[in-house]
């Protein structure tokens, strides 16, 4: 590798690629060619350095300068002013809310320094295509120790002793599983990746895939070491081609490097790792039906026991960890269960990644220690609301989860406490609502996603749960009883105690958490038919204020039925019988004269 | 025009090679569908039944898992495929208006192609993309971020000429 001056980090993660980040970056590099810099300054794309609010970004270093919400022209700027004349482009910095504006952004945001880096330690640091520079940062290190020093009972011992726990929601102790497989009869075994991350609104393990693919193989290979496997399967959801193509990439690095395959660094242990993307079932996430998807079947759960851990792929021994998980191993392995110890809580030792998303100010990718409060993670690092509006509650584990009013915000984020409210883990997304959010509208959202997502092999998982959808869409429509609630309530503990996979068994959470924090929102679409978000739009009309409305015809204009009438300059109204709730005279008007009502 | 057979059989070669270069068996369905649709665009009865032959498992288990992934289509899709996402986060910010806006502007429904066959609207789940939500994928790379549903019918302008 060419030693150069200047290194642009430049953030290609998903949300910076939709925001144009490929365009800066060619942008980027015209430039330097055009000053002839290419022998002193090197443009490096990372996975997502998570502040994805702020996109395109990047990082330039030695200075370590942060810009933010970049584009072409702001490339070529900085290119002129901050590499040839080392002067600093002030307007593309970040700024506080207090107005400051702040160069080395990555250590002095609140963004960013309350964040602890285990998981996604190298994401948005190194060039995930190059294996040297994971090298660099203790990378195959962990391996070289295990496959020299520790025998697979002491690596064993020293995961279980780390006290990690499953990263994709249920938390259940990875060196527990780990032994187990270990421990069961096999003629062969094997280890599997789950990065079929389909949790809406959960964009963790793409990043680590996309940022570091090498973490997640030199895992995988000790992980093979300890419970004596030879073979591992990565696998990925086909939405995520990016994280394909690095993966790829990067086992035949590690092959060329002889991390992989045949007689790793020369220890005898030979390890080969193989991708099988998925074809879009959410359901492939459960460990059965992800190992039928493997064997090339349709991808629908069965029942347990026997676990993976006794009967897995091919009726072999399998462990099965998600990408969170494994890319914890190496840092536990280098530092010892001790170090992973002392951060988070005794329960949940470690950090855990969460995508916040929905409506808060600094959305994106943030790792933080077990145990921080709902209320530091939302308001501290994520910069609290984007609308201006309360922020009402928090969803996490997606379909399987619940919403978290606000309320509880001072529970510590770990395994239990939030189980103890209702909701789980998770896989890590956050979506947070704000007072514009029906929580009804959500419960049926999720429930839609489950209709959906439910493989059809149980009759509770396939048919509850398409009762409570009916039910939630009568709610919504206003044409919902009270006897609703009691029935929705005991059709979701029915499917929860009598379905097969934990697909059914947590779809409705999202309904039994907001009917236990929201119940009065459920109450008022059934008694008083009103939706006191203004969401549902069976239950809302739009009225025109007279007082405000001058009569621009802009709204009349942009109505896609007609429903809006009036004269030039003369106050519009709404015929609420023709509307279609689409919204977009809302958005027209610049004199704030219409407004939603309910009923 | 293109002899439509002989396209056919050049596609079916390339399929063949493809499955003798990671081996015809059985536990290779999904890769090997997965190429199938991408050659092919669809999976049709005439395709199912070449992989079923292909790597000797009956035809009825071809079609099993055809139609238990979201990934595969047994009708021809469009040529512009315009992937609205219906994730929480793109949910909560607004992406069931745009999604809405969509249907409107091209008159169809989701999931089949406009009358002239030119877009195809695909609602998703969650292109984890959430901090840029509402989000809209067009093709496999243009990606569109904050998107209002005003803005539809610019996006779809630009697709019009595709070929």
């Amino acid at each position: 590798m060419p030693l150069t001056a200047t290194t642009i980090l430049i953030c290609a993660g998903g949300a910076c690629i939709s925001a144009g980040e490929e365009s800066v970056k060619q942008a980027l590099e015209k430039e330097i060619e055009k000053y002839a810099l290419n022998d002193v300054v090197r443009v490096v794309e990372t996975g997502c350095m998570g502040a994805c609010s702020l996109g395109p970004l990047m990082v330039i270093y030695p200075e370590g300068v942060f810009y933010q919400k970049l584009t072409p022209q702001a490339a070529r700027k900085i290119v002129e002013e901050h590499i040839l004349k080392g002067r600093i482009v002030k307007e593309y910095l970040y700024k506080m809310p207090t107005g400051e504006v702040i160069p080395e952004a990555v250590e002095k945001l609140p963004f960013f320094a309350k964040q602890v880096k285990i998981a996604t330690r190298n994401v948005g640091y190194i060039d995930p295509l190059n294996i040297e520079e994971y090298i660099a940062r203790d990378g195959y290190f962990a391996l070289a120790k295990v496959l020299k020093n520790m025998s697979p009972e002491q690596v064993i011992e020293e995961v279980k002793a780390s006290g990690l726990r499953g990263r994709g929601g249920a938390g259940f102790p990875t060196g527990l599983k780990w032994e187990l497989t270990r421990k069961s009869k096999g003629e062969r075994k094997y280890i599997v990746c789950n990065a079929d991350e389909g949790d809406p609104g959960a964009f963790m393990d793409r990043s680590v895939l996309e940022g570091d693919p090498h973490t997640v193989l030199e895992a995988m290979t000790i992980g093979g070491y300890a419970i004596g496997a030879n073979q591992g399967y990565i696998y990925v959801r086909a939405e995520y081609p990016l994280a394909i193509e690095r993966l790829n990439a990067a086992i035949s690095q590690a092959k060329e490097y002889g991390f992989l395959g045949e007689n790793i660094m020369g220890s005898g242990f030979s390890f080969d790792i193989e991708i099988r993307i998925g074809a879009g079932a959410f359901v492939c996430g459960e460990e059965t039906a992800l190992i039928a998807s493997i064997e090339g079947r349709r991808g629908q759960p069965r029942v347990k026991p026997p676990y993976p851990a006794q009967s897995g792929v091919w009726g072999c021994p399998t462990v099965i960890n998600n990408v969170e998980t494994f890319a914890c191993i190496p840092p536990i392995i280098v530092n010892g269960a001790n170090w992973f110890r002392s951060i988070g809580t005794e329960k949940s030792p470690g950090t855990k990644v969460f995508a916040l998303a929905g409506k808060i100010t600094n959305t994106g990718l943030v790792e933080v220690p077990m145990g921080i409060t709902l209320k530091e993670l939302l308001y501290e690092i994520g910069g609290g609301s984007s609308t201006g509006k309360k922020i009402k509650a928090v969803q996490t584990g997606g379909p399987s989860g619940g919403c978290i009013p606000s309320e509880h915000f001072d529970t510590p984020v770990d395994y239990e406490s939030l189980q103890k409210l209702g909701a789980i883990m998770g896989s890590g997304g956050m979506i947070v609502m704000d007072e514009d959010d029906c929580m009804v509208d959500v419960a049926r959202f999720f429930l839609e996603f489950t209709v959906d997502e439910s493989c059809g092999k149980c009759t509770p998982c396939r048919e509850g749960t398409r009762q409570m959808l009916k039910i939630l869409d009568r709610i919504t429509s206003g044409e919902g009883t009270e006897e609703d609630l009691d029935e929705l309530e005991h059709l979701a503990n029915v499917i929860k105690d009598t379905s097969l996979c934990g697909l059914g068994q947590t779809a409705p959470n999202p309904v039994l958490s907001t009917l236990r924090y929201y119940r009065n929102e459920y109450e008022a679409h059934v008694k008083e038919k009103r939706c006191p978000s203004l969401k549902c739009k069976q239950l809302i009309r739009y009225v025109i204020d007279p007082t405000k409305c001058v009569g621009c015809t802009a709204c009349a204009r942009v109505c896609p039925v007609n429903a809006i009438s009036g004269e030039v300059r003369k106050v519009h109204q709404i015929d609420n019988e023709v509307c279609i709730r689409c919204g977009s005279c809302i958005e027209v008007c610049r004199f704030g004269a219409i407004s939603k009502v309910s009923p | 025009m293109p002899d439509l057979c002989t396209t056919g059989e050049r596609l079916l070669n390339e399929l063949d090679n493809y499955i003798s270069s990671i081996g015809a068996k059985p536990d290779k369905l999904i890769s090997v569908l997965q190429k199938a649709q991408e050659l092919f665009g669809y999976l049709s009865v005439e395709v199912q039944q070449h992989i079923a032959d292909a790597l000797d498992i009956p035809v009825s288990q071809v079609y099993g898992v055809v139609t238990f992934y979201n990934f595969f289509s047994t009708k021809p899709k469009g040529k512009v495929q315009i992937k609205v996402c219906l994730g929480t986060a793109c949910y909560v910010k607004g992406g069931d208006r745009v999604f809405e806006r969509f249907l409107e502007e091209l008159g169809t429904k989701p999931e089949e192609p406009t009358k002239d066959g030119h877009f195809f609207i695909h609602p998703v789940r969650c292109l984890g993309a959430c901090s840029m939500a509402p989000v809209v994928l067009v093709g496999e790379k243009d990606f569109y971020g904050r998107v209002k549903p005003d803005m539809v019918p610019r996006i779809i302008e630009k697709y019009k000429e595709v070929k």
